[in-house]
């Protein structure tokens, strides 16, 4: 992680993000280490649809088109992890996953690490705002998208 | 209870369990029998239950991507004609109970005779289910989970009870009374992994966190063993040696978009039953009130709250009045739940152990054997996609 503005929220070691061999994912881990969040919608009906998929759910239109949105969202569940289920994680518990609603892209939903305090409480409803995680040194290179509730707060 | 239309298609009443078998249970690795002979030792077992010669056998089914090949398993056991092969896709134990469906649904259709249908499991050699080690790079629904601590399978899972006890207001000891009535029965099941190690509300809330909102002892166990049911059509029913257990009804799916990743299902704070106990009543004739038993898959105890709830057993508004041990355990419970010890205490075979109770609770055989033994119901794998579900009943019910 060296040269990356600020440390990873979790260890260097566990598995690392590469879209599908088909590459359906592609466009979207690419959009994250450009700051960018890439999420499908439909051309056709505007269906909103995270994960990707190679056809829109609901019209069944192939031309599903990826749409950058704003990183913002608001705490739909969550999860304190006291064990740790790998071995980069020995020793770093506890650590929070936050599951984000995207209200303004069709409620879509999407994991990631709620940043600050491991023992903070945490309220469903929250509003929370994206924070890319890049990991350029990583072979291959990758970045994540986490959340944190403190710059909300200090907007209001 | 209902008579069946002419014409209707469905599996209740066609289909006997005539035999069950199991191997012993034991902790995660300790079998010193490799999985496919354990798979071979259940079969038998069952087969010896049922007073059939193991070459009669014409069709295996089981789920979970098992490993023990059926044209191997025909091959090792001498099968004189091999008529079935099916595999229920999905990880876990959601197809426990799609796998006696799609082994009964095989001898309706006139493909098969005889179906045995098991689960097999040595995860001291294929490691742990669920392992997250070892894995340099993920992608699909994976890679938005397991760079985010998001590993195991508790990890996958407590975010959607969260949600749940959010909703509906469940609370913790809504779970706890789930573990307490799985060890409670554990303590009279020799059989039991977890026999001679009771469980009291003290020592549940004492447990380390393993993701809240999961204790400890809200997670199933894992454990090496092998397990096995013997079906016949119903007009074979009787020729065999024990009290035969009926297919009343089953069912396997999800609702709309259920599989949606990564945790984007439109009925995200659910076990996924929302289609399919609507299917196994009406298949079966019957209604919630007509369960004697239930044997619900834990592989959480969050889990089961919601698939009891979603099969008609009580309102989720209702968990926490309805969740509490004395309704849970047998013999006189409100709804005797996981008989056995289940996942949490007796054995996790995937879930293949509570299809096993099942039939023993309607034989009247059990070690924590309810008073009214008519219908027996099994829940497979609450929470993923596909799940499935069960109801065996007695001669009575036909």
């Amino acid at each position: 992680m060296s040269g990356s503005p600020r440390a990873a929220y979790l260890p260097d070691g566990l598995p690392i993000p590469v879209p599908e061999n088909d590459g359906l994912s592609a466009p979207y881990w690419a959009g994250l280490q450009q700051n960018r969040l890439l999420v499908q919608r439909c051309p056709h009906c505007t269906t909103w649809q995270f994960g990707p998929e190679w056809l829109c759910h609901h019209c069944h239109s192939f031309d599903v088109e990826w749409t950058e949105i704003e990183p913002r969202g608001r705490i739909f569940s969550w999860e304190r992890v006291w064990s740790p289920s790998h071995d980069a994680l020995r020793g770093r518990g506890p650590y929070l996953a936050v599951l984000v609603e995207l209200p303004h892209a069709g409620h879509v939903r999407m994991v990631g690490n709620l940043l600050g305090d491991p023992l903070q409480t945490v309220i469903i409803g929250t509003d929370v705002q994206g924070v890319f995680e890049h990991h350029h040194d990583s072979v291959p290179r990758y970045s994540l998208l986490h959340w944190t509730n403190h710059r909300m707060k200090a907007v209001r | 209870m209902m008579a069946r239309a002419s014409g209707e298609r469905t599996l209740r009443g066609r289909v006997a369990v005539v035999g069950i078998g199991e191997t012993d249970y034991y902790r995660h690795g300790e079998s010193s029998d490799p999985e496919f002979k354990l798979a071979l030792k259940a079969i038998l077992a069952a087969c010896s239950d049922a007073g059939l010669d193991p070459r009669e056998i014409d069709g295996f089914s089981s789920y979970s991507d098992d490993r023990s090949d059926a044209g191997r398993l025909a091959a090792a056991l001498g099968t004189r004609r091999l008529s079935t092969t099916t595999m229920q896709w999905g990880g876990g134990g959601g197809g426990c109970c799609a796998a006696v469906a799609n082994a009964a649904a095989s001898i309706v259709a006139g493909l098969a005779d005889c179906v045995v249908v098991f689960r097999s499991l040595a995860q001291g050699q294929y490691g742990r289910f669920g392992q997250t080690g070892g894995i340099g790079t993920v992608s699909g629904e994976r890679a938005y989970l397991m760079p985010y601590g998001v590993l195991a399978p508790p990890q996958r899972f407590a975010m959607r009870v969260r949600r749940y006890m959010h909703e509906h207001g469940v609370r913790q000891e809504a779970m706890q009374a789930i573990a307490l009535a799985s060890y409670h029965h554990a303590q009279s099941n020799p059989r039991a992994v977890m026999f001679g190690k009771p469980l009291d509300p003290e020592k549940y809330n004492a447990s380390r966190w393993i993701a809240e909102p999961f204790h400890l002892f809200d997670c199933c166990m894992e454990n090496d063993g092998a397990a096995a049911i013997i079906l016949v059509p119903e007009e074979r029913a009787g020729d065999f040696r024990n009290k035969p257990a009926y297919i009343l009804g089953a069912a396997t799916g999800a609702g709309y978009r259920s599989g949606a990743i990564p945790h984007n299902s439109p009925q995200y704070a659910s076990a996924s039953f929302e289609t399919l106990a609507p299917a196994l009543y009406r298949m079966a004739g019957i209604r919630p009130a007509d369960v004697d038993v239930v044997q619900s898959y834990e592989n959480f105890t969050g889990g089961v709250v919601m698939a009891l709830a979603e099969h008609g057993f009580f309102k989720p508004e209702e968990a926490n009045d309805f969740l509490v041990v004395d309704n849970l355990i047998a013999p006189s419970g409100r709804l005797p739940l996981n008989t056995s010890g289940g996942n949490l205490a007796e054995c996790y075979m995937h879930g293949f152990e509570l299809v096993i109770e099942a039939v023993r609770q309607i034989r009247g055989r059990s070690v924590n054997q309810v008073k009214c033994n008519d219908v027996a119901m099994v829940i497979g794998g609450p929470m993923v996609t596909p799940a499935s579900n069960l109801l065996l009943g007695s001669g009575a019910t036909l």
